[in-house]
């Protein structure tokens, strides 16, 4: 399975859709999932900041909650360096610790 | 001697005379506790992401500091003594750059590694051009 790995445009999906004999639902189905990097990873960001808020702050959710992994695709490493990052921002009211109730 | 970095938030009822004179008075603990103050940074008039002390804005004020534990002992318990100060918090920056030179270390070799790879399929190419460009 090439082509969705690949992130093909929109364009090449219709035709894949007759190809395969699976059916009507199973085209459609099909993996759609955007390949997740680890941010900290791709960009080179060596130092995660507690003081930068407006990049910490993306991997919190709206109540104020630390995002998983799974959901951010950040690496185990960058992971628990941002756990920390969050945590220290917390602490100095840069960031809530409940936002919104 | 470590490397810390010391953030406090000043009461935002507080003029800004008052505010450089606590930061220059803080400056002067840390010399007195045999400290060197790196650089002062003011990270100016923020919103609070909580209420601390009955307050939702503060003057965040960031200290880089070298010294030993006795420096951030007596750092600390002024802060703690001064009323306009509502919050401190006290980091040792030590292991944060030794993991970003880590990082760099690591990313140098790989960066290294792949060069060492990639010129061997493919050697004909990038240096005919080089060499006319030599010429």
């Amino acid at each position: 399975m090439p082509g969705p790995r690949e992130g093909s445009p929109q364009g090449e999906r219709p035709p894949r859709r007759e190809g395969p004999p699976g059916g009507p639902g199973g085209g459609r189905k099909q993996y759609f999932r955007r390949r997740k990097v680890c941010k900290f990873c791709s960009e080179k960001i060596d130092v995660i900041d507690y003081k930068d808020v407006r990049m910490v702050s993306e991997f919190v959710a709206e109540r104020g909650k630390i995002l998983p992994r799974r959901l951010t695709g950040t690496c185990s490493t960058h992971q628990r360096a941002l756990s920390e990052a969050i945590k220290r921002a917390r602490n100095i009211a840069l960031l809530p610790f409940a936002a919104g109730g | 001697m470590r490397n810390y970095e010391m953030m406090f938030i000043v009461r935002p009822d507080v003029a800004d005379d008052d505010v450089q004179k606590l930061i220059a008075q803080m400056e002067g603990v840390v010399a007195g506790a045999g400290g060197k103050v790196d650089k002062v940074e003011k990270m100016g008039r923020r919103r609070l992401a909580y209420r601390v002390h009955k307050q939702r804005e503060g003057f965040y004020v960031l200290f880089h500091v070298q010294g030993t534990g006795d420096t951030v002992k007596e750092f600390e318990r002024r802060l703690k003594v001064t009323d306009t100060v509502i919050k401190h918090m006290t980091i040792c920056t030590d292991e944060i750059l030794q993991r970003a030179e880590k990082f760099k270390a690591l990313r140098a070799k790989q960066e290294a590694k792949r060069r060492r790879s990639k010129p061997a399929p493919a050697p004909a190419a990038p240096a005919q051009p080089v060499e006319n460009a030599q010429v």
